[in-house]
């Protein structure tokens, strides 16, 4: 019997000494996987390596959230295990009881009040981080974007130089030296949906009949990833985001060519004409012709980015050709439908898209 | 009389027919038949509703695997979701209850065993109705057409433009149907609470189970009530041309998200409570001592109940709330953790100096304190709101609510199982097995959901049916996965233990554990009106009492 019971208050300890070790060591190891994660071309999209001042001002707060809770667990952690430990029944034969103790008032007074002390320091150091990053003042020389989410696409509206693109956003690195922070306002086209780049900002919701609006300020240049974070509809996963954070000269050049009408050179006539006599119009534009269509993603310069199908494959003929012919076997429940060309008109219709640089 | 006649007799009083059982059963007005129905019945979820989960953690195996098509893999994670909560979490904590706070109070039955049954009837009418979605949905071709909006069920997505057919309708209708189940039930047990306490059982002197309930109860009057208002206009906007959620014609989709979150939050804290009821019976009894700060311990209970009705937009950091709506829903979030607190310092107190006994429902008792101390740390991380705009929607916040879930309350309700077992059938479920369970179902949690906040660190978000390769997320998905395994191989060691040990277990006795409430003066299973005289009692611990007539509670409260 006694041994019986020995060996359970063993188990006891390792049953929360084993798993609270896992976790630990768990968050521990991704800590270091996401520091040392060097700075390819396509980073862990981690919200432990911010790269922006709303991301950093987040981290900097989580790092005391997390320092202040991991202490609370390890107070309470010990007591636990010590109390396990200390106060295992080592006689289980003996009938008698331990002293009855119903309670003591000075103890409750101590972790109450000790909890409520934590609760305001967290609260204030909260406050300050909410206003800093929700009540900035939009500078004159900000970038403004529109933000629409469709399902399961993004649209980007530049007001400020009267272009629109889709899925892969382009924003100027801003130094400290010369900020130009961009503010996204965000909007709905259908359902809700939500902005999320964790290494720029914290995500922000898009959602119909509603205007929100966000910050960021990235300090390095890249290719920053990210996807929509509020269920949206079937195809919600594959609604990828990538951010392109370019060189002020690199923006420069590539607003220019946005701002360029389509690639009028009568070079695949033939797939063009494939492109503006069946209904790919009515859904797409193409900046300088007949179509006009705003249901789905402007083509106009779709050679300018580096993936198709809101990030769900590589901007190549290959999965162009198989996204005319058969959306579902990229993105099944895509709103795309399958345009069932022949196979000549299939390949015009790709060259011709090729032209749209 | 012949010696036949009596024969007969004798033998039709042992071997019904299996009719007149079921007849019994389906008729029945009694708590503790409803209770053992109530429980029943959500085992059966329990076991569907894993299964679903079992669907979802293989399609998330590895990055682009097509186990399941999108479709399908909505419907999973929006009936997994709606099924553990509505048919699982809430009528389980109910069969508990009812089962039980009749007898802790030492009444006969509940204050209105009729209405007792159509609670029970509703919600599992509700259930049933929930999954005849599968083939009802629009008829019974392809993987059938379950809701796929998610358990919030958030608009537009649940407009016609956007859920056409009758799926979002199941969705709405069954959980209305078994909401006004709930209701029933919580003023069911508020009004036993009040009025059918046995003389000399003060409100001060109710257990804490009892307690707790009643607080339970007054919350699913305040919670399920503007749900089930808002379902009907989701119903009037589907149906009678009506624009409250309706964004394409002027409506609100954020009205919507208040609605089910004033809903939502105090729901986790109806799910919790009554587990933490269950702990503050099972702690002090394992322990030999009486639980520590009564008096605090409802205070506190009752604060939690008013604070959690004030947290609900912590749900919605992310909506684009100013920042004084913000602040104010971190300050009310976190002062939820302080009574919280205190309740786990309390039994902490409850265990210090006593004499631990770790039989079974302790083991598990001992579970729950753990992840429930980590659940409310990592919950208090996303009541941080700038923290909520990265982790919020994240993989990070499915690990916080399983942990609360599982960890908490599905620990604390295994712990009640193999503590209440024998009263509610005469006969103890195996140690043996219950270690096994106990530690299979352990490292099964902690495989699962600690490596699942990792991905939520690095940008995953929830409700995806499938993940690019390249972000660092597969391993910890892979892990995710096997854990998930070994927590079914946990549950089915449980769902042996319940056979065998309900056929051939351990005669149980009226008071296996040497307890201090009333159920145990009682035999096992207690008779259908439970106590031969109804009892009388003077202390918190009427049991003790009578153990100890020379040094009894009395003198002390």
């Amino acid at each position: 019997m006694m041994s019986w019971e020995r060996n359970a208050a063993l188990d006891v300890v390792l049953s929360s000494v084993v798993p609270v070790c896992l976790f630990l060591g768990g968050v521990m190891l991704t800590a270091q996987l996401c520091l040392a994660a060097p700075s390819k071309q396509e980073p862990v999209p981690s919200i432990l390596d911010p790269r922006s001042t709303p991301a950093d001002a987040i981290h900097h707060l989580s790092l005391l959230v997390f320092g202040i809770t991991i202490l609370v667990f390890l107070v309470v952690f010990t007591l636990l295990i010590y109390v396990i430990v200390r106060f295992r029944d080592r006689d289980a034969d003996s009938r008698c009881e331990p002293a009855q103790v119903y309670g003591s008032t000075q103890i409750e007074l101590a972790w109450t009040v000790i909890p409520i002390l934590i609760v305001v320091v967290l609260f204030l150091a909260t406050a300050r981080v909410i206003h800093a990053i929700q009540d900035v003042p939009k500078p004159a020389e900000a970038l403004e974007v529109i933000a629409i989410g469709h399902q399961f696409w993004w649209e980007f509206q530049y007001p400020g130089y009267g272009f629109v693109t889709a899925n892969e956003l382009h924003i100027p690195v801003s130094y400290p030296t010369s900020s130009r922070p961009t503010f996204l306002k965000l909007l709905s086209a259908d359902t809700d949906h939500s902005f999320w780049v964790p290494q720029l900002a914290g995500k922000t919701d898009l959602i119909p009949n509603r205007e929100n609006e966000m910050w960021m300020d990235p300090h390095h240049t890249g290719i920053f990833l990210g996807q929509c974070a509020q269920f949206c509809g079937t195809q919600h996963a594959k609604m990828l985001l990538h951010v392109s954070v370019d060189s002020p000269e690199e923006f420069e050049v590539w607003i220019r060519e946005q701002m360029q009408s389509a690639n009028q050179s009568s070079e695949e006539a033939k797939g063009k004409r494939v492109f503006e006599t069946t209904a790919c119009v009515n859904c797409h534009t193409v900046a300088g012709t007949g179509a006009a269509g705003r249901f789905g993603p402007d083509l106009t310069h779709l050679m300018s980015r580096r993936t198709i199908a809101a990030g769900a494959a590589n901007n190549t003929a290959e999965s162009l050709k198989l996204w005319i012919q058969n959306p579902d076997a990229i993105k099944p429940g895509s709103l795309m439908p399958a345009m069932k060309l022949s196979d000549r008109d299939l390949d015009d219709l790709v060259r011709y898209l090729g032209t749209l640089r | 009389m012949s010696s036949d006649a009596m024969a007969i007799r004798g033998a039709a009083a042992v071997y019904r027919p299996w009719v007149e059982t079921l007849h019994e059963w389906l008729t029945t007005v009694d708590h503790k038949r409803l209770g053992i129905l109530y429980i029943l019945y959500a085992l059966l979820f329990l076991f569907i509703g894993g299964i679903e989960a079992m669907i979802m953690r293989i399609q998330l195996l590895r990055a682009h695997n097509d186990f399941i098509s999108p479709q399908v893999f909505n419907r999973m994670f929006t009936m997994h979701g709606t099924t553990m909560i509505f048919f699982v979490a809430m009528p389980i904590l109910f069969g508990f209850a009812n089962y039980l706070v009749p007898l802790m109070i030492g009444a006969p039955d509940m204050a209105f065993p009729r209405l007792n049954a159509f609670s029970f009837w509703l919600t599992a009418f509700g259930g049933f109705l929930l999954y005849f979605s599968f083939v009802g949905g629009s008829g019974l071709y392809g993987a059938g057409n379950a809701p796929d909006v998610g358990w919030w069920a958030y608009a537009p997505l649940t407009s016609r433009a956007f859920s056409p057919g009758h799926s979002s309708d199941y969705w709405t209708i069954s959980l209305l149907v078994s909401g006004f189940g709930s209701v029933a039930t919580a003023i069911n047990l508020f009004a036993t609470i009040v009025c059918m306490r046995c003389p000399g059982m003060k409100l001060s002197r109710m257990p804490l189970f009892a307690w707790l309930t009643m607080v339970m109860s007054g919350m699913v009057l305040l919670a399920i009530t503007p749900l089930s208002a808002a379902q009907i206009m989701l119903l009037i906007d589907r149906y009678l041309g009506g624009h409250f959620f309706d964004t394409q014609a002027g409506g609100s989709a954020t009205i919507w998200m208040h609605f089910f979150w004033i809903f939502g939050h105090p729901e986790v804290y109806i799910l919790i409570i009554p587990c933490f009821a269950f702990i503050s019976e099972i702690v002090p009894v394992f322990s030999r001592k009486p639980i520590f700060g009564y008096p605090v311990m409802v205070g506190a209970t009752i604060c939690i109940g008013f604070v959690s009705v004030s947290v609900w937009a912590h749900h919605m950091f992310t909506i684009g709330m100013n920042s004084y709506a913000n602040s104010f829903f971190v300050l009310t979030t976190m002062a939820v953790g302080v009574p919280t607190g205190i309740k786990i310092f309390n039994w902490i107190g409850t265990m210090w100096g006593g004499k631990l006994q770790f039989r079974t429902p302790m083991l598990f008792s001992i579970g729950f304190l753990f992840q429930f101390l980590i659940a409310g740390l990592t919950g208090f991380m996303l009541g941080t709101a700038p923290l909520d705009w990265q982790l919020g929607g994240s993989y990070f916040v499915v690990a916080h609510f399983h942990y609360v879930i599982v960890g908490g309350i599905l620990f604390a309700l295994f712990g009640a199982f193999y503590y209440w077992f024998p009263k509610i059938t005469g006969r103890m479920l195996s140690e043996g097995l219950g270690k096994l369970h106990f530690w299979l179902f352990l490292i099964g949690f902690h495989l699962t959901f600690d490596f699942m906040h990792i991905p939520g660190f690095l940008g995953m978000p929830r409700r995806i049916y499938t993940y690019e390769p390249g972000r660092g997320w597969e391993i910890w998905n892979l892990i995710s996965t096997v854990g998930a395994f070994v927590q079914a191989i946990a549950i089915l060691v449980f769902v042996f233990n319940l056979v065998i040990s309900y056929f051939w277990g351990k005669e149980a006795g009226n008071d296996p554990w040497d307890g201090w409430t009333l159920e145990w003066s009682t035999s096992s299973p207690p008779p259908s009106y439970n106590f031969l005289k109804i009892p009388s009692v003077a202390s918190r611990r009427p049991l003790w009492d009578l153990k100890h007539p020379e040094d009894p509670d009395c003198n002390y409260e």
